[in-house]
């Protein structure tokens, strides 16, 4: 049974691979047969071996960091304002019908066009690009946070006044844990967008981390340096999704997985 | 029940008002710097010059151009590029995976690659926009395609309907929710990269208004700016909640 589910899987990615890998055979054949000069393509070769170049050299891994960096600081910053307000709002109804009109007046700005006011403000570097990335983080786990405090069971929240504990400990004790694997949903959301947001802050200005790096390589018309950047940024994507898929698994069980839609 | 719901709603607005407010008292005890923080009332000066004077619309108008556009042609791309991909087993477990695998890209990472293929132009940001917004729909429209209950397609066999009926008449209506919910994602997806564009390629639009204001340290204007993007944002999403709510009102109605 085991062994044949195991097959199975197997043949599921052998078939999943053989679109890529064909278009990749059939890109570098063209690529090599025509002798490709671009500006904008590259072989899959010489992109391979400029990403090679740029690891042994480290300034990928020193741009890697640099996004990382701003987008998990903005993204800490950005889930600790959002969670507050979340279970702010979350417990009092008053409070959440008092600050609707002027949450929803704020949340539909672009987290993109605060930028130039982020730049007068603070200048090119890493704290305009953090606080972007706040911004944007706030609202999902904002919305999200608010609907899993809703939703935790009244009569947890009935032992919670039973025992009289204080607010602070309620909501330690009670509500964060009980609302966790909703927000941990959230979390992981706001963790794509501030990767997103990051890159593109560094892209629009910003003169720092794979953003720039990109740019730069597009200015400098190396093609496959551009696309190594390119295929390096989706991994960091890809991977980035994996290991919070994988950790929602660990901490809170496939369940959790369930409340995606939510 | 319905008196306190307006009452809720005007002690919200009330709130709101306290917000402005109090914005505009440290903007007048220069709390923070004017450069950085213009009074609303200087933004909002700012918004009624640029409207009579008809640049601000202008660069309004090309904003929501380019949005519009790069995402209609995501939606109709996206849509058919989903129906094709969704309504064929074989070709879901070839093609689906490797979408999966693009999908968590930050899409703007595209953005240099666009421009060296098309250089700063118009076309460079319609693609940038239609291919960041198409990534939406089109998961939406294979998922809907593939959750769509399997009886209807039995009913449609027996019913000997050609392939394309099936589409149209059982697998779109059907698929339509998730579809709509795709295309409003992307609504914001097209804003977030139309701004980017305009910024970068020098762009008539709000995104490079913002971006010449800041460069100019004229802060009205530029938060006559954001607010005018803020604006749009709003506006779009609850013009395609309507449209949804209307689109979907039958499925309602049935259940």
């Amino acid at each position: 049974m085991s062994d044949n589910t195991a097959k199975n899987t197997a043949k599921h990615t052998a078939k999943a691979l053989v679109l890529p890998v064909a278009l990749l055979v059939a890109f570098e054949v063209w690529a090599r047969a025509t002798h490709l000069q671009s500006d904008s393509l590259a072989a899959p070769s010489d992109v391979v071996r400029a990403l090679a170049e740029a690891f042994a050299d480290f300034s990928i891994l020193i741009a890697t960091r640099d996004t990382l960096f701003s987008a998990f600081t903005g993204l800490a910053i950005g889930s600790i304002i959002g969670l507050a307000l979340g279970i702010a709002f979350g417990l009092s109804n008053t409070l959440n019908r008092l600050m609707e009109v002027t949450v929803e007046a704020i949340r539909p700005i672009p987290s993109i066009a605060l930028l130039p006011i982020a730049l007068i403000a603070l200048g090119f570097g890493y704290r305009m690009e953090i606080v972007i990335v706040a911004f944007a983080c706030v609202w999902p786990i904002l919305i999200l946070s608010r609907a899993a405090v809703r939703s935790i069971e009244p009569r947890l929240m009935e032992v919670s006044r039973a025992l009289r504990l204080p607010a602070a400990q309620r909501v330690w004790k009670i509500i964060i844990p009980a609302a966790l694997p909703r927000i941990f949903v959230a979390f992981r959301l706001s963790a794509g967008i501030a990767l997103i947001v990051a890159v593109t802050v560094e892209i629009a200005i910003n003169p720092i981390g794979l953003g720039a790096g990109i740019m730069l390589a597009q200015q400098a018309l190396r093609a496959d340096l551009m696309l190594a950047y390119l295929v390096w940024i989706g991994v960091i994507g890809y991977a980035l999704n994996i290991v919070l898929v994988v950790a929602q698994r660990r901490l809170f069980g496939r369940a959790a997985l369930s409340g995606d839609s939510a | 029940m319905k008196t306190t719901g307006i009452l809720w709603r005007l002690a919200s607005f009330a709130v709101a008002a306290g917000f402005v407010a109090l914005w505009q008292l440290i903007a007048n005890f220069k709390l923070v710097s004017p450069v950085f923080l213009p009074g609303p009332d200087r933004a909002w000066a700012s918004l009624v010059r640029g409207f009579s004077s008809g640049d601000l619309l202008a660069k309004l108008a090309g904003t929501v151009e380019h949005m519009a556009y790069g995402w209609l042609a995501a939606s109709i791309a996206g849509i058919a590029l989903g129906a094709v991909i969704g309504s064929s087993p074989r070709m879901r477990t070839y093609v689906a995976p490797s979408l999966e695998f693009l999908r968590p890209l930050p899409v703007s990472a595209i953005i240099p690659v666009a421009i060296a293929m098309l250089g700063l132009t118009q076309a460079m940001a319609l693609f940038v926009i239609a291919f960041g917004a198409i990534w939406p729909i089109m998961l939406a429209t294979i998922h809907g395609f593939a959750a769509v209950e399997p009886r209807l397609y039995e009913v449609a066999r027996s019913l000997q309907m050609s392939k394309l009926a099936v589409i149209f008449k059982i697998a779109l209506p059907s698929a339509s929710p998730d579809i709509l919910a795709g295309m409003r994602l992307s609504l914001t997806v097209a804003l977030i990269l139309a701004v980017v564009c305009e910024i970068l390629a020098g762009l008539d639009g709000l995104g490079h208004w913002v971006l010449l204001s800041a460069r100019a340290f004229r802060s009205a204007d530029l938060f006559a700016g954001v607010i005018l993007l803020g604006v749009t944002g709003y506006v779009t999403s609850v013009a395609m909640s309507l449209a949804e709510h209307r689109l979907l009102a039958w499925q309602a109605s049935q259940r």
